[in-house]
Order: structure tokens, then C-alpha cells, then sequence
């Protein structure tokens, strides 16, 4: 995002600082912000048209998501309830996070990878295997080749569409779409009843459970898991492969201009297909941890249900696909989905269905508004033409 | 690079010879008695010649495509004559549930190709649709009738379509982030108003089904498949007139401008963001069209999410298809051929629903892998204009 200043023209000079106080803005944390608020401000009309007072139905969801848990800890109050409805909100960003790394990694590459929920199951399943076999080894070995058979599921699922978009340049979203419901249902056929990897229940739908030696350690009782942690060291590796390595280098010079980057002696294709497994990677270990902290097994109707990193998704759009912002943003979405689950929402003051919906429809206002930056900043300068502000136009088409 | 042309001979050979195997290996000497290998075979069939059609190579191509259909339907009746279940399933049954599963798509698939041929890229057609059939629904319980049921569909699919248009030609946001988050949208919107209106679900006389095209005319009685909807028939027209449209009128030749080169179509005085506003509307009043036979035409409810990745598939139909019509028509009865064969297969054949549920998507990935090298899109797609 680097501007190089126009001659020093008085005009010129003051049209640059509006446009680079503008990107600044821009790229800065106050666009995430203001979708957000703006996102719930028209969530809190959705309620309240509906007939329901959006200032009780947002405190119920803040207190569901277990946020009260500071407040009352210092004040010295009981803090069992908020403490567990915290832990839930850890627990359900852990996998948001990680799968939200996969979206963001390939984003940074130029590619919007989409299959994060195939790549998660895949990396599941993988993890599964290894779980549910060898027998005897040691707590930690055992957790470790899990999570390297989950890492290692998940890149390779990634890395099929990386290959196809490489070599016969097939579109990432296309091909991950369908590898997701390729993955989502050859998993309902691996579990189902009879199926290949079913486990011993007979008349059960489901796989065996895995060994104790492969579970996560807890580290804050009873539900918040070390899954926790790894996501925050995934965090950092993302951080650090993407702006301290040769190979982020290349991803995000392919992604900011691909063409240019090819001119430069970069293999591009290289950079896609390695994009595309590295961010599987990320989703693979996002479906691990999911099982060693919190599943154990699985049932095959979770794979009707769980849509954990399509929500993921819109996670890496809020947090601009930055470490700090995919963290923040993974913790508010938890939030959301814990605030408004059945079990921590009164149901008197707010329908936990409704709140559910509710809680896609802010997700998906999030992203609108964080993809139009340019509706914010114009909201923000208010008086100023937002049409100058733009990017500079990028639709110009190949010479003539 | 020399050798491609050649390349797709080849593809479409295998794809002929695979056709012929699907028939020829439910005959005698081999008799081979399952209902997979035909099916497997064939579509594998289908799926090259489609390929190779593609690429140019068209005589081939099309032969693969015809000798993979009779092959599996062949291979499929030469183990079903003494099963006269089967029979049934594979004479008229099998070819109206094709058009069955294949008409929401094609419906999202014309909505898919005006927005892209203007250069919108529309990943929300799911989100359309889904927003189509709920509505549709709605307007179906609330005026009692399902041509108002419809056109709320419409209506709604139009204004969703409405929003990602203005993200992304004014405000110039990433259409594909757009798109994305319209797909969401409508998710939480539809499931929202759902459960906040129908909290014990609608019930089958509340919703308005439309009607098939023997029920609504009763001297048509006597044309084959007329116990479909009349939205599949009204299906083929769409199909027809998005060619018309696009390709033999002045209005087509200016969205394809639009979406070729906007800047040479605002040169000669052609609205870049008129044109483009009313590519993205149609596409989403064609793609709630889709959903609306989802809820109302074919099943007459409502559930959460019940497009289940239909928009997605349109999506894919229209790259295989190239942009055109046609083709993308093909590719949805293609995909729809795929869906319709899980329900005789599964009865049929001891083989899991499951698995062959991930057929159209697998079809779906070969053919993308296989056609994408020159399927081109239009050029300006996915690029926001700024007037100058």
C-alpha cells in the first residue's frame, strides 16, 4: 500500500494527503469498527421492528458471551456462570480463528478460498484416523502426530484446488466449493451406518472416540482446551511466514499484482499452489484441535451442521486479514454465536432462533460494510466527495 | 500449446469409448451386474465430451456426449428388463427429475450470465435465491395465490440484487466480498423472518403451490411431462430469451460491451452503470425465480438454507458454459442428471446416498479442471468502473 508522492504541486500535495489520510483510515482499525457498529445499529432495527427492545437483546447476548466475567472477577462477585460462558467464547473462536487464517492466507495471495469447511473436515477426519489408532503412545506425541495428520489433511485438500488453479488455472472458488461438498459428504459416508470408519455402536451413526492420550489438555476448567493456545501461536507463525519470509514475500507479491510479480522472477503458479495448501493447513488444524478439545469423535450429522469456517470467512474480511484483526474479529464472532446459543440466552427477553439469525444477519452487514470502506470513509468525511477518495481506478481494461 | 487441439481428440475418443464400455459391459459376456458401472462410466462420458465440446472440438465432443447418454441409459436398461421398477425409473421419471433439479439452477444460471456479461461478478446468486424462495412463500400465504407468491420472489430477489449492485458499481467494493456477504444476508434475513413469522412453520394448505402445466391448462393434458411445474416450463422460455437477449438485440450487445469494455462502451455513449445496475437486478429476479420453485414449485415449504449450494452450482454451470446460454443450460441439466440419479440409484443400487450425492460436485470439478483453459470471461469482469 505504498503511495509514491506526485510532484510537489500545491493541489497535487493536497490531494495526496486526502488520499493517503484516507487509505490510512482505510487500512487502519476504524473501518472494522464503524461496519461493526453500523452492522449492529441495523441489526438493532431489525429488532426492534420486529417488535423486541434491541438494547435488553444486545445486553442479553453480551452477558451470554460471558464479557460481564472481568467486570464481575474484579468486583469480586461470583464469576462461575460468566467465567463458563467466557470459556465457550474462547473455545468457539479457537476454530473461527484458525479457519479464518486459511481465508486470510490465500486473500493475501489474490485467491478467496472458500473450501475452508472441506479442508476442515478433511483435516478432522485425518486427525481422527490417528487418534483413534496407536494405541499406548505418550500424551504428548500422540496429540503432536494428530495435529500433523490434521495439518497435513487439510493442506492436502487445499492444495488439490492450489494444483488445479496452478496448472489449468481452474477458479479457486468454484473448485473449493466443490471439494467442501465433496469433503462434507464423503464424510456422512465414511460414518454412516455401515460405513467405512463407523464406529463400534452398530446402530450409531458416528466414529469411535479417540484415545485419551490424544486429547487436548484443559487449561482453564471445565471447558476451554489448549486449542486456544495453538490458535494464538498460529497467529504469530502467520504473522511472522507472511511478513519475515521469502515465501510471504512472493504470496503477497503475486497477490497485490500478480502480473508484475511474474515480471519480477516470482513463480506464480508456485505461489497459488503453495497459497492454497498452506492455508488448508490452517483449516486442517482448525478441524484438529476442534476434535482433540472439544468433539473427541464425530457424529455424521455434524457435517449438516457445522458451517464453523464459512463464519470464518467473514471473520477474515473484519479482520482485513491481519493477525491482530482476524483475533479481534474472531473473539466478537464468538461472542455472537455463544451470546445468542440456546443454553446462554434468556429466552424471555429474546428467542434464542431469532437471536441465532440475527447474529448472521450483523456477520453479513459486518462484511458489506468492511468491503465498501469506501461507503465508511464517505460517511466519515461526510461532507467530502467520496468518488476522489477511491482507490486509485484499477478497471482499466488491457491497452487498446 | 500445439498439441491441445489434438489433445481433445483424445479426450473425446476416451469419452466415446467410455460410453460404448458403459453399455457394452452390462451385455453379455461380461454382464456385469451393478447399476454403477453404467452410471460411472457414462457421465464420465458426458463430462469428456463436454470438455472436449468445449475446447472446440466439436464433432467429437458431441458424439462422446450422445454415446455416453444412450450408453448409460442402455446399461442401465440392459440390467433393469427384469426389474420392471427400473424400467420405470429410467423412462419418464428419470428425465423430469433431471429438469426437476436442473430448473433452479438454469433459472440462477441466466441470472448468473447477465450480471457477469455486464462484468458483475455475482458469487450471491445463492443468497438470491434463497431470499426468493422464502418469499415466495410468503407471498403465497399471504395473498393466497402463487402468481403473487411469485412475483414477490421476484421482487425481493430484485432488491437484494439491488444491494450488491450498489456495493459493488458505487461503492466499488470487491464483488466477490459483496457477493459473499449477500449470500449471508440473506441467510440470517430469511431464517429471521422465518422463524419470527411462522413460528410453527407453514403448513401445506397455507402455501399456494404453482400449478403444472395440466392443472393450469387442462386441453394441454396430453403433453408428455405436463405433471411438471409451469415454472419449468416457463424455465425454457428464460433459457431462450436470455440468448435472445443477449445475443441478437442491441440491449445485448451492450451489456457484453459493458462488460467487454466499459470504457470504450461509455465512448460511445452507453451508461456503464445503467446497464450494469440492470444486469445485476435481472440476474437476481431470475435467480428468486429459482428459488421460488424450490419452496413453491417443487416441495410448497420453507426450510432454513434450502438452496443448499444450488446458486454455487449455477455459478459453476455458467463458467462450464462458458458464458453462453445454451451451454450453461446444458451444464444445469448436466448437474441435474447428476442429482436426479441419487434417487433411483439409491433404491436401486446397494450403494450410499452419500456417495453418489457427491457426483454432480466431482462432475462439477472435472469439467471445471478440464474446460476452464479457454473458457474466458468476459473481460471487465469483476473490475469496478470509475466515470471519468
Amino acid at each position: 500500500m505504498s503511495v509514491t508522492p506526485p510532484a510537489q504541486v500545491p493541489e497535487a500535495e493536497e490531494a495526496y494527503s486526502l488520499r493517503t489520510g484516507a487509505q490510512e483510515l482505510a487500512t487502519g482499525f476504524l473501518v472494522p469498527l464503524a461496519a461493526t457498529l453500523l452492522a449492529f445499529l441495523i441489526g438493532g432495527l431489525v429488532v426492534l421492528l420486529t417488535g423486541h427492545n434491541p438494547i435488553t437483546a444486545y445486553r442479553a447476548i453480551f452477558e451470554g458471551a460471558g464479557f460481564n466475567w472481568p467486570y464481575e472477577w474484579l468486583t469480586g462477585q461470583d464469576t462461575r456462570a460468566s467465567g463458563r460462558d467466557l470459556q465457550q467464547t474462547l473455545r468457539t473462536a479457537t476454530p473461527l480463528i484458525l479457519s479464518a487464517l486459511a481465508v486470510a492466507f490465500s486473500f493475501r495471495c489474490g485467491l478467496f478460498n472458500i473450501g475452508g469447511q472441506g479442508q476442515y473436515w478433511v483435516g478432522f477426519i485425518f486427525a481422527l484416523l490417528v487418534g483413534t489408532h496407536l494405541e499406548g503412545l505418550s500424551r504428548p506425541l500422540h496429540v503432536l502426530l494428530c495435529v500433523a495428520a490434521g495439518i497435513l489433511g487439510g493442506a492436502f485438500w487445499g492444495g488439490i484446488a492450489g494444483f488445479l488453479r496452478a496448472t489449468v488455472g481452474a477458479h479457486e472458488v468454484i473448485t473449493t466449493i466443490m471439494l467442501n461438498w465433496i469433503a462434507i459428504y464423503g464424510g456422512k459416508w465414511l460414518f454412516e451406518l455401515d460405513g467405512p470408519l463407523q464406529g463400534a455402536a452398530p446402530s450409531l451413526p458416528r466414529s469411535e472416540i479417540i484415545f485419551d492420550s490424544a486429547t487436548l489438555w484443559i487449561i482453564w476448567s471445565p471447558y476451554l482446551h489448549a486449542g486456544f493456545l495453538i490458535a494464538l501461536l498460529a497467529l504469530v507463525v502467520y504473522y511472522v511466514v507472511l511478513n519475515r519470509t521469502t515465501l510471504g514475500f512472493e504470496v503477497r507479491a503475486v497477490g497485490f499484482n500478480a502480473e508484475a510479480a511474474r515480471y519480477g522472477g516470482i513463480n506464480v503458479r508456485k505461489s497459488y499452489f503453495l497459497a492454497l495448501a498452506i492455508s488448508g493447513a490452517f483449516a486442517g488444524l482448525a478441524g484438529t484441535v476442534d476434535l482433540l478439545g472439544v468433539k473427541y469423535a464425530v457424529d455424521q450429522s455434524d457435517f449438516d451442521t457445522n458451517f464453523v469456517a464459512f463464519t470464518a470467512i467473514a471473520v477474515a474480511l473484519l479482520g482485513r486479514n491481519k493477525a491482530v484483526g482476524i483475533l479481534l474479529a474472531g473473539l466478537l464472532f464468538a461472542a455472537l454465536s455463544t451470546g445468542t446459543s440456546s443454553r446462554n440466552l434468556d429466552p424471555d427477553v429474546f428467542e434464542p432462533a431469532l437471536a441465532t439469525d440475527l447474529a448472521t444477519m450483523i456477520q453479513a452487514l459486518v462484511i458489506f460494510f468492511v468491503g465498501a470502506e469506501l461507503l465508511i470513509v464517505y460517511l466519515w468525511r461526510g461532507t467530502r466527495r467520496y468518488a476522489r477518495l477511491g482507490r486509485p481506478p484499477a478497471e482499466e481494461p488491457a491497452p487498446l | 500449446m500445439i498439441d491441445r487441439y489434438r489433445n481433445f481428440r483424445t479426450v473425446a475418443a476416451v469419452g466415446i469409448a467410455l460410453g460404448l464400455a458403459a453399455f457394452l459391459l452390462a451385455l453379455p459376456p461380461f454382464t456385469i451386474r451393478t447399476t454403477i458401472v453404467p452410471i460411472v462410466l457414462g457421465t464420465g462420458a458426458l463430462a469428456l465430451g463436454l470438455a472436449a465440446l468445449s475446447q472446440g472440438e466439436r464433432r467429437l465432443g458431441g458424439f462422446a456426449i450422445g454415446v455416453g447418454f444412450l450408453g448409460t441409459i442402455g446399461g442401465l436398461w440392459a440390467q433393469g428388463v427384469d426389474e420392471d421398477t427400473l424400467g420405470a425409473v429410467l423412462t419418464g421419471g428419470l428425465l423430469a427429475s433431471t429438469l426437476r433439479f436442473a430448473t433452479p439452477l438454469a433459472y440462477a444460471a441466466m441470472g448468473g450470465i447477465f450480471s457477469e456479461r455486464s462484468g458483475v461478478v455475482n458469487i450471491g446468486l445463492e443468497g438470491m435465491m434463497l431470499i426468493g424462495a422464502f418469499f415466495a412463500v410468503w407471498g403465497s400465504v399471504w395473498s393466497g395465490s402463487w402468481v403473487v407468491g411469485v412475483a414477490t420472489a421476484m421482487l425481493s430477489g430484485g432488491l437484494l440484487a439491488l444491494v450488491h449492485a450498489v456495493f459493488s458499481i458505487h461503492l466499488r467494493a470487491d464483488q466477490i466480498v459483496s457477493g459473499f456477504a449477500v449470500n449471508l444476508l440473506a441467510l440470517g434475513l430469511t431464517g429471521y423472518l422465518y422463524s419470527s413469522i411462522y413460528p410453527e412453520g407453514t403448513t401445506k394448505g397455507q402455501v399456494k403451490r404453482v400449478p403444472s402445466l395440466e392443472n393450469a391448462f387442462d386441453f394441454l393434458g396430453w403433453v408428455p411431462g405436463s405433471d411438471l411445474s409451469l415454472l419449468v416450463w416457463l424455465m425454457f422460455l428464460v433459457v431462450i430469451l436470455s440468448y435472445v437477449v443477449l445475443f441478437k438485440t442491441p440491449i445485448g450487445l451492450r451489456i457484453r460491451s459493458v462488460g467487454e469494455h466499459p470504457r470504450a462502451a461509455d465512448t460511445v455513449g452507453i451508461s456503464v452503470y445503467g446497464i450494469r445496475y440492470a444486469a445485476v437486478i435481472t440476474s437476481g429476479v431470475l435467480a428468486a425465480l429459482g428459488g421460488a420453485f424450490l419452496s413453491i414449485g417443487f416441495t410448497g415449504r420453507f426450510t432454513e438454507n434450502m438452496t443448499g449450494g444450488r446458486g454455487y452450482i449455477a455459478l459453476a454451470a455458467v463458467i462450464f458454459g462458458k458464458w453462453r446460454p445454451g451451454w450453461a443450460f446444458v451444464a444445469t441439466l448436466l448437474f441435474g442428471f447428476g442429482f436426479a440419479l441419487a434417487i433411483p440409484l439409491q433404491r436401486e443400487a446397494d450403494i450410499s446416498s452419500n456417495v453418489i450425492s457427491t457426483l454432480p460436485y466431482v462432475l462439477t470439478l472435472i469439467a471445471v479442471a478440464g474446460v476452464i483453459g479457454r473458457s474466458i470471461p468476459p473481460a471487465a469482469v469483476g473490475r469496478p468502473y470509475v466515470k471519468q
